[in-house]
């Protein structure tokens, strides 16, 4: 499956989304190349979340155009998404690994040497036939990247994947986001935790009311953005 | 009323061993399990997919349904004696006063049920993994079979609601059986007869073995989905 | 195709299987046979009334048929009326009931070629210990029916169109009593078999007309004891007749036949006046007096 042609860049071509008679994303535009971590900042209700959604396909836009390199995506996504509440399956650690697979298609052999792997990668090889709903909530969102990672997606989509987590689980899923970066996989997730952009993001894509008033590479942004919003969020003002 | 006596007519049923008598118990385990065997394969898949399905009249379908749960078992019995009468529209079958004909009557009153709280479980089930079976494809139909696996104990209660219903109602079965002797008698009609030949220790004995069956496949039951559920999450 | 899908189709290919399975059996369930296929139960259906079944004779006489002949007998027990009913449907191949009139109606309807008498017992006027009529011990059921009617004793009437309605309302007849327009409160119609009049009876401190095999047999006696009987007007006559294959084809003609013949036949006779409570004779045959 690697060998065909890349998904990326993914480009977002003026994307809108109206939901409940008001311009939820606001004529939206990026591309999202191949490699590094993207975080898309912002306060609450910005349009991170729903930006998120669209690109992975869960919403479909008002507006606009989202394309992937390779035309369409095909029959099996090769990007996949977590979320902010893990969303754990009733059954065994292992076996919500085992369906996302067989959802995508793969079986037999394969499947188990996917979910061994990943049980491996992850550490939860111990926790293989616990009920992945009596797993901690770190643990469960080291489950849901698991289970991600096993589909083996070129892109990963996060959202605000720590924001419920205590800040030793929030630093292993950070860590753990680092690590597959470096793995080559492609990361863009949200959040409104400056620290934790700060510490990983290559690229910053700054929204405010569902508009993207500043996308520019992650140290620029820091050293000093551009658009007054992005000022004042840094600054630690709130701003609705 | 001697209660000495009925204690002692259950107990005497119980352990006497009586054929007669436990042809009567086997015909009624039969029959409603049958019946929601038969309820289960129509009415999971049914309500699984009335949960995810959006069209036209779906609240009027969900709300005829809920209705249906309360429908008079004498009124489906009713329905399924006129169907099946020989001077009815399927006489023909020579269905009418037969074991067969109960359970016809039996499922028509628990696939109300089934539908009904299998789309309620699996409404709740969906909310919470949408975004994920999505995310991962699993969209419309290909969406029921996890999520009818994952609400399986849930669904199980669902089962349990509809055996009840069908193993403690008398209405259909005595109209569409006819409480032949030997043939088409359950616990309950027999109940009815015995009431009406005046022996009540005798009907009230039979209807304390009723409860006591009802009582243990319910522990069951529930002892199996509490087991699963440990393992399940 | 992923797994997901597979199992779908297999979950497709399974209804399609059970479909198919039913579809499948219809055809074979229903056989228009009048006789029984080798090993397959050889059975005819019969509907009666509650007297007869709640009385326990059926208990004790189609055991002896089936021994006999092999025939299993299945009994649907009803009203008169509803029996009669059930028997104009083809829902049964015999009927055997007691209600000469309507019985006599059926045959004239062409539901049945033949009404055959089998036997009679009496009806009970059955009361309340405490007699609030003052009738207890009398003969003349006609007189005891106005006493009740006079002083509004509690009276519970099946109210379901059985043969013992049909005698009820007859008897008031007889007694110049118009019930249709006497009836009030104290006047009970319960629409119910024989056992549950009785039984309301039992709870009410009433009277009630019964059939004397459905009282012998009844248990559930409390304080009710009979108050009048004796009266040549109570006498209670069965008949049976097979459903006319004329008018349903599908009926089992010639074993409903060897039902009737049976019942009607010296050693089917001897049965009924064979079955006995406490001592007490239930029902006498009487398959060869003319007119009955």
């Amino acid at each position: 499956m690697r060998d065909i042609a890349s998904i990326l860049p993914l480009s977002v071509d003026r994307v809108s989304f109206t939901g409940e008679g008001r311009k939820l994303v606001d004529v939206v535009s990026f591309a999202v190349p191949a490699g590094g971590l993207t975080v898309l900042l912002g306060p609450n209700g910005a349009g991170k979340s729903l930006t998120l959604r669209l690109c992975h396909g869960l919403l479909k836009p008002s507006a606009g155009e989202i394309a992937w390199a390779n035309g369409a995506a095909g029959r099996v996504k090769r990007h996949a998404m977590v979320f902010q509440k893990p969303i754990m399956l009733r059954r065994s650690v292992e076996a919500n690994i085992a369906h996302a697979l067989a959802a995508a298609g793969i079986s037999g052999i394969e499947r188990r040497q996917r979910c061994g792997a990943a049980l491996d990668r992850f550490g939860l090889g111990e926790r293989a036939a616990q009920p992945a709903r009596l797993l901690s909530g770190g643990e469960q969102q080291r489950l849901a990247i698991a289970r991600a990672w096993a589909l083996r997606p070129e892109l990963l989509f996060l959202d605000e994947p720590t924001s419920q987590l205590d800040p030793a689980a929030t630093r292993q899923i950070e860590e753990l986001l680092s690590g597959l970066v470096a793995e080559g996989i492609t990361v863009m997730m949200s959040t409104h935790d400056l620290g934790q952009a700060k510490r990983l993001a290559n690229r910053v894509l700054f929204l405010h009311r569902g508009r993207l008033v500043e996308d520019r590479p992650a140290a620029d942004f820091f050293a000093g953005p551009l658009a007054p919003e992005a000022r004042a969020f840094l600054a630690g003002e709130l701003i609705w | 009323m001697d209660f000495g006596a009925i204690f002692q007519a259950a107990f005497a049923l119980m352990v006497g061993l009586d054929p007669a008598f436990l042809a009567i118990v086997g015909l009624s385990l039969r029959v409603t399990l049958t019946a929601v065997l038969i309820a289960a394969l129509i009415g999971l898949p049914l309500g699984a997919a009335l949960a995810l399905a959006r069209f036209p009249g779906r609240a009027v379908v969900i709300v005829c349904l809920n209705a249906l749960m309360g429908l008079p078992p004498v009124v489906a019995g009713l329905v399924v004696f006129l169907l099946l009468s020989r001077s009815g529209p399927l006489g023909p079958l020579g269905l009418l006063f037969t074991p067969t004909a109960m359970i016809v009557a039996q499922v028509i009153l628990v696939v109300p049920i089934v539908i009904a709280l299998t789309r309620q479980i699996v409404e709740d089930l969906w909310a919470e993994y949408r975004d994920h079976l999505r995310s991962v494809g699993l969209e419309g139909l290909r969406a029921i079979p996890t999520l009818l696996w994952d609400g399986r104990f849930a669904l199980a209660t669902a089962l349990l609601a509809g055996f009840g219903r069908a193993s403690a109602e008398v209405g259909a079965v005595l109209i569409v059986g006819g409480n032949i002797a030997g043939y088409t008698r359950t616990m309950t009609t027999a109940i009815t007869l015995e009431t009406s030949k005046g022996d009540l220790p005798l009907a009230l004995g039979l209807g304390l073995v009723l409860i006591a069956l009802t009582l243990a496949i319910n522990a069951i039951a529930f002892g199996a989905s509490r087991i699963g559920a440990r393992y399940a999450g | 195709m992923t797994a997901i899908d597979r199992r779908l189709l297999l979950a497709a290919g399974f209804y399609a299987g059970l479909a198919g399975l039913a579809l499948a059996q219809a055809p074979a369930a229903a056989p228009p046979a009048t006789t029984a296929a080798p090993g397959e139960t050889r059975f005819i259906t019969v509907s009666s009334t509650t007297s007869t079944q709640d009385s326990g004779l059926f208990g004790h006489i189609l055991p002896l048929f089936k021994a006999k002949t092999g025939i299993e007998v299945r009994v649907i027990s009803q009203g008169t009326g509803q029996a009669l009913d059930t028997g104009r449907r083809g829902d049964a191949d015999v009927v055997f009931v007691h209600a000469r009139a309507q019985e006599l109606k059926f045959v004239e309807e062409g539901f049945s070629l033949e009404r055959k008498p089998v036997m009679y017992n009496d009806f009970v006027l059955i009361g309340p210990k405490g007699d609030p009529a003052g009738i207890a011990g009398t003969k003349d059921i006609a007189a005891a029916l106005v006493k009740v009617q006079e002083r509004a004793a509690p009276f519970v009437s099946r109210g379901d169109k059985s043969g013992t309605h049909i005698a009820e309302l007859a008897l008031w007849k007889v007694a110049g009593v118009d019930i249709e327009a006497k009836k009030g409160p104290w006047y009970r119609e319960i629409g119910q078999g024989m056992g549950a009049a009785l039984n309301s009876a039992n709870a009410m401190g009433a009277y009630v007309l019964s059939d004397r095999g459905t009282w012998l047999s009844f248990k559930n006696r409390g304080d009710l004891v009979i108050s009048v009987e004796g009266d040549k007007r109570l006498f209670n006559q069965y008949g049976v007749m097979s459903v006319n294959p004329a008018k349903h084809p599908h009926v089992k003609f010639d074993d409903g036949k060897l039902f009737v013949d049976w019942l009607t036949s010296p050693e089917g006779q001897k049965a009924i006046a064979d079955y006995k409570i406490d001592g007490q004779q239930l029902f006498f045959p009487n398959a060869q007096q003319a007119g009955a």
